[in-house]
């Protein structure tokens, strides 16, 4: 066990755990932040997604001991009230079915938008292409992410 | 009763220091019983206004949470925006959960909510009318209020319930005219769609409870084995591990934690029993598969003289078709939670099956019904899986041994490695035409393992294994179908659309078979070939207008007979009645086919008769969705055995259609008063022989085994 100081949703912690605890479980299970899901743990189905420093990562694949303090934003962190453009496109998308996949397809979406305000449908295909839903929300995932898109730029 | 009211106490103050779902806390023993109108198990209307159902069907994706609280507000009048749902437990104020399948829910219980909804309206209506001396027909229930238009008066709901709840419901309230509806039929977002996309909504694996371990169970990795001995020093050095023990179904790793638990099992050595299974492989089943096709099976439909017909057709053809087991994946892995204290047990789980998993863990624990408790959760996806009662009962049985709450969670490999599988089938079609091209016999043998009998359903071996086959949806003189059950070693089960996942590939696949033997286009010929008439098959009727009605507004919507595709492109019609839901479905789906023999379907044109339409974009959702799933199986899907143990092990083994392989959804209604179907499984069926039929309007290769990409590129 060793002690290591994270800054997570914009707030810095201490977490004692291995160094080799993938980042998904100290989330869910040190921290109390189960809105990042544990879909394979094998990197493969993109549930488990936060950003890293604003990019997209598979927490299931990070370990403790390589986050080397870079900030991580979790589904928790990505707006204080869960009103990002992204949330309530969802919302009125109405994407989700079952609900499992959809933190991790929304941060995905997150990376995508903060560098790439007005994607494409390939643009979206390319970023949104390694997550696994099914349910088969895809093509709304896919609408959700051009309403934020188009929410940003009137709002 | 004592015995009762401790077990209420203790629920109630561990609900407060339980860190639980919004749900759980607010769970009904917890529920103060005095102000508020509790007309039925399911409902409840307060004071300030606030109505709360507790939705008794599974939620795993179908969206029945919102959809059973819709037809419940829409009798009630209910003002939507005031409407909160939970989950119903096993408590027996609930009655019945039932079993979450077959959409099933929206046949069997709308009626009954229905009524739930218009109890309580009648009760509000008539305590208004006390409340003003006026008669109860002069008042109107209207989005949450009760009005007296004549007067201008009107009273919320909450100021009335204390007066409603002094009167008797009456048995037979009348029931709205759907012409008056105003929340059925609309567009309604899901309930859960707020705490969906802020991480707030909770499964079963987010749950933690005070002392819980958390175990992670090594199993055998052969079907049917068993535990000969294992060395648990090297998992119990691992920190956070707790304990090593054995349990029915392999052995179980105790830890603090997750991962602790999951790290314990890899340093786990166990030698196993792997027994008479553990030479089992695909080629094997494959083998006794052909042997079992070739003497007769069943016979479970038969009209005229299929061999006759057959030995006079004018054009006979022949064709072998397969489907391979296939594991459900759900995007959560199997996880339950239990902690079973003496005297009593309370389990938290996504099962789709409460009531099938009580008996059992009556067994386990010695415990009565009525100590048991299942509080069902969210479930991350279910698709018939979470009706297998194994993740529920790991739970139970893992506190009963470490004396503590346990939660089981399964690992991804666990999954695809130990589910209850869709069945494999072989099987061989003849047909015949005459000489004017018009089909004159039909007969289908196929074989496979029976989910009923492997499981001990009390009903005949071949129950779950027709529809899709007997069920033929054509007028064809001379017809047999017949099935053989040839079971293995690997667990069957249901898995979305059960039978008419593999039998309308095989039959619509074949049929067009036989309209190209015939110079027919596939449509026409589909279309002038149904029954004139009605027809019962088995406890369903088929009525061939609204099948008649979706195949023809898939191939209008898809511009059928105009549109043109470009070279490489083809298109390919396919339709199910599901009788079983009442709901019938035709898909065109286009591909586009390279030579390298890749397959990417762009489109798929999708009609639904659902009857009335409880919620369009719900349906819609359903429709997408078994086309999605329905689509990862008829390109990827397969599970293969060797060794005895099932190859996938990730998502990597076993590849999912994703974002930029998921066609463009195009979803029609056909109008219809008629009582709303089910819409979980019928997207399902269509979709596979639709792309196959398609691939060959493309190439000219007919694929007659699914998955079809790996057989596209062999044949490429």
């Amino acid at each position: 066990m060793a002690v290591f100081n994270l800054s997570v949703n914009g707030q810095s912690l201490k977490v004692e755990a291995p160094p080799d605890m993938p980042l998904l479980w100290v989330l869910r299970e040190r921290l109390g932040l189960t809105g990042t899901k544990f879909g394979c743990g094998q990197g493969l189905c993109g549930a488990c997604t936060v950003l890293l420093g604003g990019a997209a990562v598979r927490s299931c694949m990070t370990r403790l001991g390589d986050l080397r303090g870079r900030s991580i934003t979790t589904i928790e962190g990505l707006d204080p009230k869960g009103a990002h453009p992204l949330q309530k496109a969802w919302i009125e998308a109405d994407v989700a079915q079952c609900g499992y996949c959809q933190t991790g397809q929304i941060m995905t979406a997150a990376a995508l938008l903060a560098a790439n305000p007005g994607p494409s449908d390939a643009d979206i295909d390319q970023a949104m292409g390694r997550n696994v839903c099914r349910c088969g929300t895809y093509l709304r995932i896919r609408e959700a992410i051009h309403l934020a898109a188009g929410k940003r730029v009137a709002p | 009763m004592s015995d009762r009211r401790d077990f209420l106490k203790t629920m109630g103050s561990l609900s407060l220091a339980f860190y639980l779902p919004l749900d759980l806390k607010a769970a009904p023993v917890a529920a103060p019983a005095t102000t508020g109108l509790e007309p039925n198990g399911m409902l409840r209307i307060d004071a300030d206004g606030t109505v709360t159902i507790w939705a008794t069907r599974t939620e795993i994706g179908q969206g029945v949470r919102t959809s059973q609280a819709m037809v419940i507000a829409e009798e009630l009048e209910a003002d939507w925006s005031r409407v909160k749902v939970l989950q119903a437990s096993t408590n027996p104020k609930f009655g019945d959960l039932g079993v979450t399948g077959g959409s099933q829910t929206t046949r069997s219980t709308t009626e009954g909510l229905r009524k739930v909804g218009a109890q309580a309206r009648e009760l509000l209506l008539q305590a208004a009318s006390d409340t003003w001396g006026v008669s109860k027909g002069e008042c109107l229930a209207r989005s949450g209020q009760i009005q007296h238009p004549s007067s201008g008066r009107q009273l919320g709901y909450g100021d009335l319930v204390e007066r409603a709840a002094r009167l008797t419901p009456p048995a037979d309230p009348p029931l709205k005219s759907a012409k008056d509806f105003r929340i059925l039929g609309k567009d309604i977002p899901r309930v859960d769609g707020p705490d969906f996309v802020t991480g707030r909504a909770q499964f079963a694996s987010d749950l933690r409870l005070p002392g819980m371990l958390v175990a992670s169970i090594e199993r055998c990795p052969v079907f049917g084995g068993r535990l000969k001995s294992f060395d648990a020093s090297a998992a119990l050095k691992v920190p956070g591990v707790k304990k090593v023990l054995p349990v029915s179904s392999g052995v179980a790793v105790f830890a603090e934690d997750t991962w602790s638990a999951f790290s314990g099992r890899q340093a786990l050595k166990v030698q196993w029993d792997e027994g008479p299974a553990a030479k089992l492989d695909s080629a094997g089943i494959r083998k006794q598969f052909e042997a079992r096709l070739t003497t007769p099976g069943k016979v479970v439909r038969k009209e005229g003289d299929a061999a006759s017909a057959l030995a006079s057709a004018a054009k006979r053809i022949q064709a072998t078709y397969d489907a391979p087991f296939l594991a459900h994946a759900t995007m959560e892995p199997m996880v339950a939670v239990a902690d079973m204290q003496p005297g009593r047990c309370k389990v938290w789980a996504p099962t789709q099956g409460p009531a099938w998993a009580i008996p059992s863990i009556e067994k386990i624990t010695g415990l009565k019904a009525e100590q048991i408790e299942i509080q069902v959760t969210l479930a991350g996806g279910g698709f018939g899986r979470r009706a297998m009662s194994d993740f529920v009962l790991d739970a139970v049985e893992c506190s009963k041994a470490a004396g503590v709450p346990v939660k089981v969670q399964w690992t991804r490999p666990d999954d695809f490695q130990h589910d209850g599988y869709r069945p494999a089938t072989l099987h061989m079609l003849e047909g015949g035409l005459d000489d004017q091209g018009h089909p004159l016999a039909w007969k289908h043998r196929f074989v496979g393992p029976s989910i009923a009998a492997s499981n001990h359903f009390p009903w005949p071996p071949e129950a779950l294994e027709l529809s899709g086959a007997s069920d033929l949806s054509y007028a064809i003189p001379n017809l047999q179908v017949e099935w053989g059950q040839s079971d293995t070693a690997v667990p069957v089960w249901f898995w979305r659309a059960v039978p008419a996942s593999f039998n309308p590939f095989v039959t619509e696949c074949f049929l067009d078979e036989l309209a190209h033997a015939a110079g027919r286009d596939p449509l026409d010929f589909r279309l002038d070939h149904l029954p004139k008439s009605p027809r019962k098959l088995g406890r369903d009727t088929f009525e061939p207008d609204r099948y008649r009605a979706v195949l023809e507004l898939a191939a209008a919507k898809a511009e059928w007979r105009t549109r043109k595709l470009p070279k490489g492109w083809g298109r390919g019609i396919a339709g199910h009645a599901y009788l079983d839901c009442g709901t019938y479905v035709a898909q065109v789906a286009e591909v586009e086919t390279g030579s390298g023999g890749s397959i990417h379907v762009r489109r798929v044109v999708c009609a639904v008769d659902c009857g009335m339409v409880l919620n369009p974009r719900s349906v819609r959702a359903q429709m997408e969705g078994g086309i999605a799933y329905g689509l990862s199986a008829a390109l990827y899907g397969e599970i293969s055995l060797k060794d005895g143990r099932v190859t996938a092990a990730s998502f990597k083994d076993q590849p999912m259609v994703m974002l930029p392989t998921m066609p463009k959804v195009e979803v029609h209604f056909v109008p219809s008063d008629l009582p709303p179907g089910g819409v979980g499984e019928p997207g399902l069926p269509p979709l596979a022989p639709a792309v196959g039929n398609a691939v060959f309007a493309a190439t000219g290769k007919r694929l007659r085994s699914l998955p079809l990409l790996p057989l596209m590129l062999r044949k490429a």
